[in-house]
């Protein structure tokens, strides 16, 4: 290591040495001041690279955010809230339908995903010892990690196929599909989080563990877990790929879990890959009223999480 | 932890005065509230793994008719002909590995790098906005990205990105960078796939250096290294399975992003050495082919190609999360 060689090329006198430094120690001290000027140098270029790298890795963002709101605010009117599509060539329009969809979508794999996600996590904190919890926490993580795309696969195969068409609820299963292990791994360490001596005394106050469980270790944590849910569901409402297999999507207004059912990220897709100008218009206001909801949630999230500190606390 | 009948029956709680009578409905039903209470969170919990054999027979069952019919011969055939029955899913394949191998090489020393930055030299009241910044790239849905890839990132690849490569530096001369630039290409899918994995291997590899102790730096800066001869040569090594274990995460999401590759990889049966030229990855293949699938057959070799990428996904995510696990320790590493 460079350190090594430095400290190993200090000039070190030997005792009873003349005082005037000999010819060698004067090339070694030299050459020492070289290399702690080479190694200054290195170092500051680095420092460079790493600063150079943060200002790079913020600037597509910067971008991103920076044309959504020139083509969309442009493309937005009040009409995109609250008219369907019109056909193609007609202008005018919005995406009514789409964003209805969208909370219907996102509202069946809430109901379904997030008491599975709380129930497991709950599990797998309280009895993290098991060894169901470690297979649960370690499968949880697996899932976290598959495409989005399979979910969607799945819940074609077992939901769409057998019943000849697509539908709503198919496609919010598929949502709730990746909605399970994203709660679960939030929940176990928010729970994991709620000091022990509050259960304890719970406990010793004789309250059940089911009771202890729910009333008091849940509870304390649930700011926690509202957070990362939030952040769970402000994924999953961007979600396009587990759709195309399920909701299908739709130009008209549906209300029906039964039926095919628009999204407003379906809709983008459509429209962006679409040749047509006014339906690039629409897909631009789409995707603002898109990421703005999704923004808007996970920053809720994150600063409830900040001025939680830990989280941990209600 | 265990609290039985008999320590709860004589546990004087203050608030039990009011009302006995629900005291004593809790001591009688406690047993059995316990129980349910289990039962229900332990059926929970097992919805997970369940939830993931479901995956797996779905997969399957869906991809078995190809699978069958087209044998090993599916993974090396480059055959995707719909009309007369024929597929196979190396193009595919190629077109993932390489879109995912090129986000890595672009987003790994970025993301590694603002880690550091965040976790080493940022002044104290920056490194919360850049983390946020770097980890709001994370919530922009998927199919947000490719409409921006569509219309402001293709375009610039196809008018400066690509003919810059290609004649200003002279790298035409070598298969990878040479053809027309048409703008949707492997080297536009990996471009998008860079930014869009780096949150992702940016706030692994940043918790795993928070997580490296304090003495291991002190110690090194002590001995006389300078700051970054610190990082070289006593943290990274500390937290370099971490890291890998985060790289190996980004390339789990390169490997099965679908919408925003979907719309700028160009859509083409094709394996060329050329960057430049459109390809395919499996699951945007599948997501451009479903719709519009011509028969069983058809669709059996989408969900067959499925099931490759979710093999592969499979295998790559157990890697990773072990090497994180590793380095992790006690301490939780979110992904």
């Amino acid at each position: 290591m460079k350190m090594s060689e430095a400290i190993a090329g200090m000039p070190t006198p030997p005792a009873g040495a003349p005082m005037r430094p000999s010819v060698r120690q004067r090339e070694a001290a030299a050459r020492t001041s070289r290399t702690l000027v080479r190694r200054r140098i290195v170092n500051n270029i680095m420092v460079a690279l790493l600063t150079l790298s943060a200002v790079i890795a913020t600037l597509p963002l910067l971008f991103i955010l920076f044309h959504l709101a020139k083509s969309g605010l442009s493309s937005l009117s009040i009409d995109f809230f609250i008219k369907d599509p019109k056909s193609v060539g007609e202008s005018g329009g919005g995406m009514a339908n789409a964003i209805i969809g969208t909370l219907i979508v996102v509202s069946v794999g809430c109901a379904i995903g997030l008491p599975i996600g709380v129930g497991a996590g709950l599990f797998v904190s309280e009895q993290k010892h098991t060894r169901l919890a470690t297979v649960v926490r370690f499968l949880a993580d697996v899932l976290n990690g598959l495409p989005s795309i399979v979910m969607g696969i799945f819940a074609w195969q077992f939901l769409v196929r057998p019943v000849g068409h697509f539908s709503a609820i198919a496609g919010g299963i598929a949502l709730a599909a990746m909605l399970v292990p994203m709660v679960t791994r939030t929940t176990e360490e928010m729970v994991a989080l709620v000091p022990h001596a509050l259960r304890e005394a719970a406990l010793a106050l004789g309250y059940s563990r089911a009771r202890t469980g729910l009333v008091i270790v849940l509870r304390t944590a649930m700011g926690g877990i509202v957070t990362g849910a939030l952040v769970a569901v402000a994924r999953i409402a961007g979600e396009t790929a587990p759709l195309l297999f399920t909701a299908l999507g739709n130009q008209f207004r549906s209300f029906s879990l039964s039926k095919p059912i628009a999204a407003l990220p379906l809709q983008i897709f459509q429209y962006a890959v679409s040749p047509y100008e006014d339906w690039h218009a629409q897909a631009w206001a789409g995707a603002l009223v898109l990421i703005a909801m999704v923004l808007t949630i996970s920053i809720v999230a994150r600063v409830a999480t900040t001025s939680h500190g830990d989280g941990g606390s209600d | 932890m265990t609290v039985n009948a008999e320590t709860r029956s004589d546990a004087g709680a203050p608030g039990d005065a009011a009302s006995p009578g629900i005291e004593g409905q809790h001591l009688q039903g406690g047993g059995l509230a316990d129980r349910v209470y289990d039962v229900v969170i332990k059926g929970f919990a097992l919805c997970v793994p369940l939830l993931l054999l479901l995956l797996v027979l779905a997969i399957t069952e869906a991809a078995w008719p190809a699978l069958r019919q087209f044998g090993f011969g599916f993974l090396t055939s480059s055959d995707w002909d719909p009309n007369n029955q024929k597929f196979g899913a190396a193009p595919a394949i190629y077109g993932t590995i390489v879109s995912s191998i090129i986000a890595l090489v672009i987003a790994t020393p970025l993301a590694v790098g603002v880690a550091i930055y965040i976790a080493e030299f940022a002044p104290l009241w920056l490194r919360r906005p850049v983390a946020f910044l770097i980890d709001l790239l994370a919530a922009i849905p998927s199919v947000v990205y490719g409409l921006w890839a569509i219309f402001v990132l293709v375009p610039l690849m196809r008018t400066a990105v690509m003919p810059f490569l290609r004649d200003t530096l002279h790298l035409g001369a070598t298969p990878l960078f040479s053809g027309p630039a048409y703008g949707p290409s492997m080297l536009s899918a990996g471009l998008i796939l860079a930014i869009m994995v780096l949150p992702y291997i940016s706030s692994v590899s940043r918790e795993v250096l928070l997580a490296v102790p304090r003495s291991q730096r002190e110690a090194a800066l002590a001995l006389g290294a300078t700051r970054w001869e610190a990082i070289q040569g006593a943290v990274l090594p500390f937290a370099k399975s971490g890291i890998i274990g985060g790289i190996i995460l980004g390339l789990g999401r390169a490997l099965g992003e679908t919408m925003a590759v979907t719309m700028v990889i160009g859509n083409r049966h094709e394996i060329s050495a050329s960057l430049f030229s459109p390809g395919y990855t499996i699951a945007s293949l599948i997501a451009n082919e479903f719709s519009e699938a011509s028969g069983d057959l058809h669709l059996s070799a989408l969900m067959a190609v499925g099931f490759i990428l979710f093999v592969i996904t499979l295998i790559v995510n157990g890697i990773a999360r072990w090497l994180v696990w590793q380095t992790g320790g006690g301490r939780r590493v979110r992904a």
